[in-house]
């Protein structure tokens, strides 16, 4: 009697509860992206160190074109909308919804991509390389950077939208989605100071 | 809010997620702040009227945008807040790190 009281006691407790209330897989995430934070302060404060410093052009103000990144940063924030409404559905056990939203992640990431490659070969064109100039280093570097998190986050995406389809992701598993999402809007944050700072700030 | 959750796990169920999550409408009205602040931004960069003044409406409004996502996307707004802390410790440092280096070579060698 005492052991199927105890053995009933084992079951009922959760191997995986904090007291927080917290997931470890979930917090070990965050901890990831504080140390994110600082490893994209490094790339962030080796370009502003650099800025202006380029003894031969071209220069910043040659290349940049405001208006088709704005297209880009625009499209990556809606891609920031897509995820989180994933998330959603994903609780609500609406699975073709969620399916549907992370494709439009995916869709909208590939499109910040081909974007982002385009103005690459243009400024490469214009003799901007990585090897150029010290802008050319720490632009690439960091940008580039951010575009290899991108992709992974695309990557990411698909792997969750196959798997929402053949049900191994039950919304009492949403966690899985959750941390993707907490990825894809960092990747999304990064990008938001980037902007700024790279590209409006003189 | 949450600090007072009942210990769960990681396989929470999913009235728990539900009550820490915004509506669809919410996250539309969030997606679309975010792009009028984008094109508010833009505008500020575009218009020469506003640059003495251009640096640090650019970071306010880049602060801003950072703070609606990492809060309402990210959910920091509804989940406990030790995880606030844990995220603001590094982009504290990182800030730092960029303002201390921004500082000593932009800043103080006008002075030197």
């Amino acid at each position: 009697m005492a052991q199927a009281v105890a053995a009933s006691a084992h079951d009922a407790h959760d191997p995986h509860a904090t007291n927080t209330g917290v997931s470890n897989f979930k917090l070990g995430f965050w901890v990831f992206l504080a140390s994110e934070c600082l490893f994209f302060g490094t790339l962030i404060s080796t370009y502003m160190v650099y800025k202006g410093s380029a003894l031969e052009g071209p220069y910043p103000t040659d290349l940049f074109d405001i208006i088709k990144t704005t297209i880009s940063t625009t499209v990556l924030l809606f891609s920031s909308l897509a995820m989180v409404l994933a998330l959603h559905y994903v609780h609500e056990a609406r699975k073709n919804l969620a399916i549907l939203w992370l494709f439009a992640v995916i869709a909208m990431g590939g499109t910040f991509l081909v974007m982002e490659y385009f103005s690459y070969i243009k400024y490469i064109g214009y003799g901007l390389t990585i090897g150029s100039s010290t802008f050319g280093s720490s632009y690439f570097v960091l940008t580039g950077t951010h575009k290899a998190h991108v992709a992974v986050g695309m990557i990411w995406m698909g792997i969750l939208a196959w798997r929402l389809h053949k049900g191994k992701i039950p919304p009492s598993k949403s966690d899985q989605v959750e941390v993707a999402g907490l990825y894809w809007h960092f990747v999304d944050i990064i990008w938001i100071v980037i902007f700024t700072l790279v590209y409006l700030i003189p | 809010m949450s600090q007072t959750t009942p210990v769960t796990g990681s396989g929470s169920d999913a009235a728990g997620h539900a009550e820490k999550q915004g509506s669809v409408a919410l996250y539309i009205w969030i997606g679309a702040i975010l792009a009028v602040l984008t094109f508010v931004e833009v505008a500020v960069y575009l218009i020469d009227a506003f640059e003495a003044v251009e640096v640090p409406i650019l970071i306010v409004l880049s602060t801003a945008k950072l703070f609606l996502v990492v809060m309402y996307f990210m959910h920091l707004k509804m989940d406990h807040r030790a995880l606030t802390w844990l995220f603001l410790s590094g982009v504290v440092l990182a800030v730092f790190m960029v303002s201390a280096l921004v500082v000593l070579y932009h800043v103080l060698p006008r002075f030197a």
